[in-house]
């Protein structure tokens, strides 16, 4: 499997200062759909976070008189709420921003887990080789040899609809591909001469990993991260919409999705408008992400078997 | 070429074998069948003849043994809800979803290729740019988030297509259109890339210095050698069609073995998931097999290689 994964100015350590003004010109550069996204993500977060000072109502607050009202700015609207209300009365609007808050969370924690989870693997894989390596790899193997939604439903049947169960399918869910990429640049760096010296001067394995190879694969893992939240959120998405993700009430946009496309015949805000919501938040990650490979230059081959 | 062959259907057998643990394991943590038949519980002496029907008062690693040696003579038991073979239910529902797969599999060709080709040749034409923004929405849209819109648009402002079940060849339409979606954007991206690629090739130089048509050109001498790269991206991504079909058939209450697989799941029902996880992953594999197998056949680099 060849992986090759160079930022564009080399891996050594730069300054933090000529980073940060980097980063500034890229984005200062980069095409405006790109940073309409940034800015939109932005927001979706600031959604996430902020989302009980901003949600007018409580999303699980059901009330049958008030049943599919029509969203305040079309005629004949209710004023009261923005995206009008859901089948039982619920206000979509609230919905809505919970549904984001529940989602971004789930699928951040997700793709921390997979970060953290294939970060460890790699670096067992690439410094201590040998038997872990071989272990590590045919993991890898495995993971991309059997599709993983066959192996999600084959966990939530075993395990239940657990909110902990699908926190872990969604860190699982992308570990290998930062697995990968860190054992190939574990292998690539521990031939440099800086951790030659640091091995010459008595470090142990643990204090080159953190203190010398860490810090440069901080900018690959920060392109991985966003080339694979997007898979992340989608799975949750999708696996909530078929009822075996985030269970009611807790509000999820997926399961939104799937609650109320049968009302589609009455009314349409109801099911369009989370599905409006989860495809505008894909293309903005998967904008970014496409964005960021092409600045890093980073060729992530989809994994082919070996 | 033998023993390329020889190793890479050893590692599919291997495959097989861990998707048979991983589902034998599963329904193991899952809860004994005997209690998801009678939730409200039976007396112990009926509950220990069940046991006993079913060969789960004996050991656990005879009762994989027992396991192996009933899927070796091609029995899977029967539905723990319907009490039906499970294996006459998939057989059943098959045809649906091998047509609609094939379906969306040709359509993801010609429809692929065609935009690739349009993002190639022209470029920097608005008609390229289109081709291409088509491809990144199919590409980053889940599944069922295009398959609402399309239902809300085609079912119910148009009620032009039926959207619910799979009665008439009309009921195709709609759900091999979004199961080719995701197929169609990567051909198309990957066309498009490695066909640029060819044109700025000596041999194209060449051919067009000799005065050949661009047409000739491009359909004679790019296209050809463009297509062998797509080949490998068509296997990778055909099992996006697998579990598409898991998503597509839910959406669109399609009969299929998708929708079966995915109910199992919710319904615990171990005997029908077993049979469709293996059913799916026998299907993912058979395809990378094949393709791996077509890649060397159209590529002697490959062969010798390895």
């Amino acid at each position: 499997m060849t992986t090759t994964l160079n930022p564009s100015n080399g891996t050594a350590s730069i300054r933090a200062r000529t980073k940060r003004h980097r980063l500034f010109f890229t984005i200062r550069a980069a095409p405006f759909v790109v940073k309409l996204s940034l800015l939109g993500m932005f927001t979706v977060f600031a959604v996430a976070i902020f989302a009980p000072w901003i949600a007018p109502y409580d999303p699980n607050d059901t009330n049958i008189l008030n049943s599919l009202k029509a969203p305040s700015w079309i005629a004949g609207g209710d004023p009261d709420h923005l995206m009008g209300t859901d089948k039982l009365g619920r206000d979509m609007f609230s919905r809505l921003i919970y549904g984001i808050r529940v989602s971004v969370g789930l699928s951040v924690l997700g793709v921390v887990i997979g970060g953290v989870l294939g970060t460890v693997l790699g670096m067992l894989a690439g410094f201590v080789g040998g038997f872990w390596d071989r272990l590590v790899s045919s993991m890898i193997d495995i993971q991309i040899a059997i599709p993983f939604l066959l192996m999600t439903l084959v966990a939530i049947a075993a395990l239940g609809t657990d909110i902990w169960v699908l926190i872990a399918l969604l860190g699982i869910a992308g570990w290998e591909t930062y697995a990968r990429v860190v054992r190939a640049q574990v292998i690539a760096i521990r031939a440099r001469p800086f951790v030659e010296a640091a091995y010459a001067a008595g470090a142990t394995h643990m204090r080159v990993a953190v203190r010398e190879v860490l810090p440069n694969l901080v900018a690959i893992l920060t392109v991985l991260f966003t080339l694979n939240f997007p898979g992340i959120v989608l799975l949750e998405a999708s696996l909530s919409f078929l009822g075996l993700g985030v269970q009611p009430p807790t509000p999820s946009l997926g399961r939104m999705v799937s609650d109320n496309r049968n009302d589609l015949a009455l009314v349409w805000w109801t099911a369009l408008s989370p599905v409006f919501v989860i495809m505008i938040m894909t293309l903005m990650i998967q904008l970014i992400g496409d964005w960021l490979r092409d600045v890093f230059d980073v060729r992530l081959r989809e994994g082919r078997r070996q | 070429m033998a023993q390329f062959l020889f190793r890479r259907t050893v590692n599919a057998v291997i495959t097989v074998f861990l998707i048979l643990v991983l589902v034998f394991v599963a329904a193991r943590i899952g809860g004994d069948p005997v209690s998801i038949m009678f939730p409200d519980g039976i007396d112990a002496e009926t509950q220990a003849a069940f046991e006993a029907n079913l060969g789960l008062d004996k050991p656990v690693p005879v009762q994989f043994a027992y396991y192996m040696l009933d899927l070796a003579q091609g029995e899977f038991g029967n539905s723990i809800h319907s009490r039906e073979s499970v294996i006459d239910m998939y057989m059943d529902r098959l045809p649906a979803t091998l047509t609609l797969a094939s379906l969306a599999f040709v359509l993801s060709i010609f429809m692929g290729i065609g935009l690739g080709l349009i993002g190639a040749l022209r470029r920097d034409a608005p008609s390229g740019r289109l081709a291409m923004t088509v491809a990144f929405l199919g590409y980053s849209v889940p599944h069922f988030v295009l398959a609402i819109l399309l239902i809300f648009l085609f079912g119910y402002v148009l009620r032009t297509l039926p959207t619910v079940g799979n009665s008439t060849p009309y009921h195709y339409v709609l759900p091999a259109i979004v199961l080719a979606a995701g197929l169609t954007a990567a051909i198309a991206r990957y066309t498009r890339s490695v066909l640029l690629d060819v044109l700025s090739e000596d041999y194209v130089r060449t051919a067009r210095s000799k005065g050949l048509s661009d047409q000739l050109v491009h359909f004679k001498h790019a296209l050809p050698n463009a297509l062998i790269p797509v080949v490998t991206v068509l296997g990778l991504q055909l099992t996006s069609l697998v579990s598409g079909s898991l998503i597509v058939e839910e959406v669109f209450a399609f009969r299929g073995v998708g929708q079966l697989l995915v109910g199992s799941v919710r319904d615990a029902d171990f005997p029908v998931l077993q049979c469709g996880v293996i059913f799916f992953g026998l299907a993912v594999i058979l395809i990378n097999l094949l393709v791996d197998v077509l890649y060397a056949v159209l590529d002697p680099r490959v062969r010798v290689a390895s």
